[in-house]
C-alpha cells in the first residue's frame, strides 16, 4: 500500500522508508564507542584509550577519556556503554575499598581481575554492555594484562585490544607484538618506548578507518614509579 | 519504577526487577556491590534473558562461545583433549583460552558454550568439592561433584545458560567421566566430545578406540589427531591442543600443541 515496492537488479524488492507501522522498544543500553588498549612489558605495562564520546551520528564529547585508574599500580580501561562504564567504575572503587580497610592492604592487579569477574557474572541477566581491559603490575613486578567479556570470563594476555575498532587493531598487535605468522623474525622484548611508539601508530590507523575512534588518545603508562598519564592528539573528523 | 509500568516492554520487566530489590532491605546494599551470589540461596532473576540480546540500532552484546573438547576413559585412566579458540560472533577473540578448569588436584571440568558461564560455575563447583572435602574428610567422588554441578546450574533451566562440561576425574571407584550440560541432563559414560567440532573429534576417536588395549601414549596421540582434525574442518575451534591425562594419582597436563605445527607434522608423516 504505502510502500512502493521497486525490483531492483538483482531480482529482489527493494523498500523505501515508510513500509508500515514499526514497533519501538525501549533499551537500556546504548552503545557510546570508544576503543581500549593495552600492552605488558617486562617491568611496565600500558593502557591507551582514545577521547570520543559518540552515539549514533553525533558526538557527545571529545574529551572523554576511557582509562581509570584503579591503584598505583592498576588501571582499567572501559569501552561500550558510557552508563554502564560510569557505574563499573564506581563499583570498583568501592569494592577497593571495603577490601583496604578489611584486609589493610591494596588489592592486586590478579585479584582485581578476578573480583572483576564476579561483579561482572552477578549480572548474567542482564549484562553490564562494557568491554574491559585491566592493565598493571603483578606481585612480582611484571606487566599484565587481562582481558574480560561483558559477562565476566577473563583470562591474562600479553596485549589486547577492545571496543569498536578492536578487530583492526588486534592483528597488527598480533604480528608487531606476537610475531604472528612472519618466519626467520628475532623476538625481540618490547622496550617501553617502542611499545609507546606502536600504540600511537595503531591508535592514529583505527581513527582512519573507524568512525568511533578519534579526537585524541590518553595513553597511561604503569610502572613501578607510578602512572605516568600523556595525551596526544587524533583526528577530529 | 513509573517509566517501567508506562513502557510496556515484554523483554525487559522493569517493574518486577524493582519490587525484587526492594524486598530485601539488607540484602540492598550487597545487590549493588555486586556481592550477590548467583547461588541457589538467593533471588531469582525475573528478566527474560532475549534483553541480552537486545540493543541499540546496530550492535549485539557478543559472548564467547564455540569449541571442541573431548575426553574418553581407556585403561590407564582419562584422557581430556581440548582446542583453545574464544570467538564472539564471527570475531576470534582469543586463541589461548584455558579451557580445562583444574577444579583440584584430581578433578578436571571441561568448558564448552558460554564462557562466562562455563568458568563461573566450575569455580563454584571448586569452592563446593573443597567445602565437602573440609567437612567429609575424604575426597569427593566423581559422581557427587557432577551432580553438585548439575543442580546448581538445573536452578537456572530455561534462562540461556550455555554451558556443555565434562567432568574428568578418578576417584575410589577407578576412573570417572560425567557430560553435564545446562539442559540438566548429567550422563556417565566412556567417550563425550562436546561443542561445534565435536562430530569431527567423534569421528577420529571412534575408529582409533577400536582396538581396546591403547598405551598411554596411543591414547595421548588419538586425543590430539582428533581434535586437530576438529580445528581443520570447524572454523570455531583453533588456536592450541592441550591434553591432560587423569590417572590414579591425580592429573597432568601432558602437551600444549599449536594446531599449525600439528599439521606439518602430520603433512611429514603422510609424505
Amino acid at each position: 500500500m504505502f510502500a512502493t515496492q521497486v525490483y531492483g537488479d538483482n531480482g529482489k524488492m527493494k523498500e523505501y522508508h515508510y513500509t508500515g507501522p514499526v514497533e519501538h522498544r525501549f533499551s537500556p543500553y546504548s552503545f557510546n564507542g570508544g576503543t581500549v588498549l593495552a600492552v605488558a612489558g617486562e617491568d611496565f605495562a600500558i593502557v591507551a584509550s582514545d577521547t570520543r564520546l559518540s552515539e549514533g551520528y553525533s558526538i557527545h564529547s571529545r574529551d572523554s577519556p576511557k582509562c581509570y585508574k584503579l591503584t598505583d599500580t592498576t588501571v582499567i580501561g572501559c569501552s561500550g556503554s558510557h552508563g554502564d562504564c560510569l557505574t563499573l567504575t564506581k563499583i570498583i572503587d568501592a569494592r577497593l575499598k571495603m577490601y583496604k580497610h578489611s584486609n589493610n592492604k591494596c588489592m592486586t592487579s590478579g585479584a582485581i581481575a578476578a573480583m572483576l569477574s564476579t561483579i561482572l557474572y552477578g549480572r548474567r541477566f542482564f549484562p553490564y554492555y562494557v568491554y574491559n581491559i585491566i592493565g598493571g603490575l603483578d606481585e612480582e613486578g611484571k606487566g599484565a594484562v587481562y582481558s574480560f567479556d561483558p559477562v565476566g570470563p577473563y583470562q591474562r594476555d600479553t596485549y589486547k585490544a577492545g571496543g569498536s575498532a578492536s578487530a583492526m587493531l588486534q592483528p597488527l598487535l598480533d604480528n608487531q607484538i606476537g610475531f604472528k605468522n612472519m618466519e626467520g623474525v628475532q623476538h625481540l622484548p618490547l622496550s617501553q618506548e617502542k611499545a609507546v611508539q606502536l600504540v600511537k601508530d595503531v591508535f592514529i590507523s583505527a581513527a582512519e578507518r573507524d568512525v568511533y575512534t578519534g579526537d585524541a588518545l590518553r595513553i597511561c603508562i604503569v610502572t613501578k614509579d607510578g602512572i605516568k598519564e600523556e595525551t596526544v592528539p587524533l583526528r577530529k573528523d | 519504577m513509573a517509566l517501567a509500568s508506562v513502557l510496556q516492554s515484554e523483554s525487559v520487566d522493569f517493574s518486577n526487577y524493582g519490587r525484587q530489590r526492594h524486598g530485601f532491605a539488607s540484602g540492598l546494599y550487597e545487590a549493588e556491590l555486586g556481592l550477590e551470589s548467583v547461588g541457589g540461596d538467593r533471588l531469582s532473576f525475573a528478566l527474560s534473558t532475549s534483553c541480552s540480546n537486545e540493543d541499540g540500532p546496530d550492535r549485539k552484546i557478543e559472548f564467547l562461545h564455540g569449541t571442541t573438547t573431548l575426553a574418553f576413559k581407556f585403561q590407564h585412566g582419562v584422557i581430556v583433549a581440548v582446542d583453545s579458540r574464544a570467538t564472539a560472533g564471527s570475531y576470534i577473540a582469543s586463541q589461548t583460552v584455558k579451557k580445562v578448569i583444574e577444579i583440584n588436584p584430581y578433578l578436571l571440568g571441561t568448558m564448552a558454550g558460554g564462557a562466562a558461564d562455563c568458568s563461573f560455575w566450575e569455580r563454584l563447583l571448586a569452592r563446593q568439592c573443597r567445602v565437602y572435602e573440609l567437612r567429609n574428610k575424604e575426597r569427593i567422588s566423581v559422581a557427587a561433584a557432577s551432580k553438585l554441578l548439575a543442580n546448581m546450574v538445573y536452578q537456572y533451566k530455561g534462562m540461556g545458560l550455555s554451558m556443555g562440561t565434562m567432568v574428568c576425574g578418578w576417584d575410589k571407584t577407578g576412573p570417572g567421566l560425567y557430560y553435564v550440560d545446562s539442559e540438566g541432563n548429567r550422563v556417565c559414560g566412556d567417550l563425550f566430545a562436546v561443542g561445534s567440532g565435536s562430530m569431527y573429534a567423534y569421528g577420529i576417536v571412534d575408529s582409533g578406540l577400536k582396538q581396546k588395549d591403547l598405551t598411554v601414549e596411543e591414547a595421548c596421540d588419538l586425543g590430539r589427531r582428533a581434535i586437530y582434525q576438529a580445528t581443520y574442518r570447524d572454523a570455531y575451534s583453533g588456536g592450541q591442543v592441550n591434553l591432560y591425562h587423569v590417572h590414579s594419582e591425580g592429573w597432568t597436563r601432558v602437551s600444549q600443541s599449536d594446531v599449525l605445527m600439528l599439521h606439518q607434522q602430520y603433512q611429514a608423516e603422510k609424505a
